[in-house]
């Protein structure tokens, strides 16, 4: 074929009409990022508004969604830090206090920004694809500020993995004739407290905290040794990302069942 | 030995895709391709190259969409049938056919504030750890192939954002400085201010492009963010260093960028 005609080099870009010349499935990934983000979103809104089945008495399972526990109406044994003298009113979650802060946590997250970023706001959708966007200005602007707060929900994260912690090690104490046991949803949440960790610890405001933000690790190795801990577990973030949520719902969806009725503990001792 | 068809790109700005033919042997590249195409039915077709091993950083260009080293795009990854595009990278003015002009990242690598030492050393009084020489060492792989700024949307789709985003390539830079041991200057300022850091959104193309595996987003890119959070953003670090819990901030490095009006 003989090639166009050729016009005196001008500088400027090459112009294509088309959006992008890749040939994969580019836009694959996106679309699960936001069926998966999307999936969390209602099932977590649907389950925290209903201020039902979150309580298992027999073998003290509490679901993460509703720890701690603050209001009135709470089961006296699932509040961990005591009740508030006040009922809260429909569609107010029991756990007021963590609930926003985990929700920030995750919507600051370095990992998640780009999550959604590249799936929601398709700024870009992905690689090399044109976005749709006429200007872009990025995080400079004053509504983007709080995205560089993100150490600090880390702060608060963290003690509310603590908690979850705690909330995990009661039921071993709550077998089914007293005492010491062991069920399938004291598995589930050892498992989800696991992924909870990881997802927190391997943060990067967590990394820079731990030693990233210094000039020379050579005068701080003890700072070192753990920034290369959190760097290990850095790498494995958007993992530990997805995997939380699912253990998250998973946990969650265990004890709501039990809770109603609907399925009773599997016992492996006790 | 097989016949591909490549559409590549044939002049400048207003060129367009024009289509051939290639005879591919077994364990060639792009590169290769382009080669035959100059030798056999385009000997005026222009290619920037040299090194053929993914180290001068010299035959970037977009394949199938994506900017890649055509030297390190094996045509085994395409299937037989495949139609391969091939055109200049999208992000740079091009001069003709697969060249183009990246003067853009000459200049932005000018603008940032050089090594600054403490002036009361001398070169042989530095030691450094190990430790320290490899956090910096990962960066210096860079063999400035620019596939990064050209894959980067902020610039890529957004061409009035260049002169206020000098790029990952080289906000990469500021924080290889911002963490060498003995450097003293304060660049975490003008990393947000000066070579827009904040227009960054961390989508990590710019990872997912590199030749040389760098870590660009997670190593270099978020820890300056981080940094950055320091210094602007965190009253808990201010007071920290206000009442001597944390050293107070080093000077500040100059903006040396030229003025606009020449």
């Amino acid at each position: 074929m003989t090639p166009p005609d050729r016009a005196a080099p001008a500088r400027a870009r090459i112009q294509l009409p088309r959006r992008t010349l890749r040939t994969d499935r580019w836009w694959l990934a996106p679309l699960f990022t936001t069926l998966g983000l999307a999936a969390f979103v209602v099932y977590a809104t649907l389950r925290v508004f209903q201020q039902d089945h979150y309580w298992v008495q027999e073998h003290h399972y509490l679901t993460p969604f509703y720890s701690p526990c603050l209001a009135a109406q709470c089961a006296p044994d699932a509040a961990l830090f005591g009740r508030l003298p006040v009922e809260f009113p429909p569609l107010v979650p029991y756990a007021l206090l963590s609930l926003p802060f985990l929700l920030l946590f995750r919507v600051t997250c370095y990992y998640y920004r780009k999550a959604y970023y590249r799936s929601v706001w398709q700024a870009p959708t992905a690689c090399a694809v044109r976005e749709p966007h006429r200007s872009y200005t990025g995080e400079t602007r004053p509504l983007m500020l709080p995205q560089n707060g993100h150490r600090y929900f880390f702060y608060v994260a963290f003690a509310i993995t603590a908690v979850n912690t705690w909330d995990m090690l009661v039921p071993f104490f709550h077998g089914t004739d007293g005492g010491f046991g062991v069920g399938l949803g004291n598995v589930i949440m050892v498992v989800n407290v696991l992924m909870l960790w990881g997802y927190t610890l391997s943060c990067h405001s967590c990394r820079h905290i731990m030693g990233g933000r210094l000039r020379s690790f050579g005068r701080h190795p003890v700072r070192y040794r753990l920034w290369t801990g959190i760097s290990r577990l850095n790498d494995r973030h958007m993992y530990f990302g997805w995997a939380s949520i699912a253990t998250l719902i998973a946990t969650d969806a265990y004890v709501a069942l039990m809770a109603g009725g609907v399925i009773s503990d599997l016992r492996f001792f006790n | 030995m097989s016949e591909r068809v490549f559409r590549v790109w044939r002049g400048g700005a207003d060129g367009g895709l024009a289509e051939y033919r290639v005879e591919v042997n077994e364990g060639e590249v792009v590169l290769d391709a382009l080669h035959r195409l100059q030798a056999t039915r385009a000997p005026d077709l222009a290619v920037r190259w040299n090194c053929k091993a993914g180290k001068c950083g010299s035959c970037s260009m977009e394949v199938n969409g994506m900017p890649r080293l055509s030297c390190m795009t094996r045509m085994s990854v395409f299937d037989e049938d495949e139609t391969v595009t091939v055109t200049p990278l999208r992000t740079f003015p091009v001069i003709r056919d697969l060249v183009c002009d990246v003067s853009f990242n000459y200049d932005k690598a000018r603008e940032i504030p050089s090594f600054t030492p403490d002036p009361a050393t001398s070169p042989g009084d530095f030691r450094m750890a190990q430790v320290d020489v490899e956090r910096s060492q990962e960066f210096r792989k860079c063999i400035e192939c620019f596939l990064c700024n050209s894959v980067c949307h902020v610039i890529r789709d957004h061409e009035e954002n260049q002169p206020h985003f000098s790029g990952p390539r080289f906000l990469m830079r500021v924080a290889e400085l911002e963490m060498h041991p003995e450097d003293t200057a304060d660049r975490r300022l003008i990393a947000q201010d000066e070579f827009g850091l904040g227009y960054c959104n961390i989508t990590k193309c710019c990872t997912e492009v590199c030749p040389e595996g760098i870590h660009i987003t997670d190593n270099a890119l978020i820890p300056m963010k981080e940094r950055v959070a320091d210094r602007k953003y965190d009253p808990l670090v201010w007071l920290g260093s206000k009442i001597g819990v944390r050293p107070r901030d080093t000077p500040i490095a100059p903006n040396i960028r030229p003025p606009a009006d020449g």
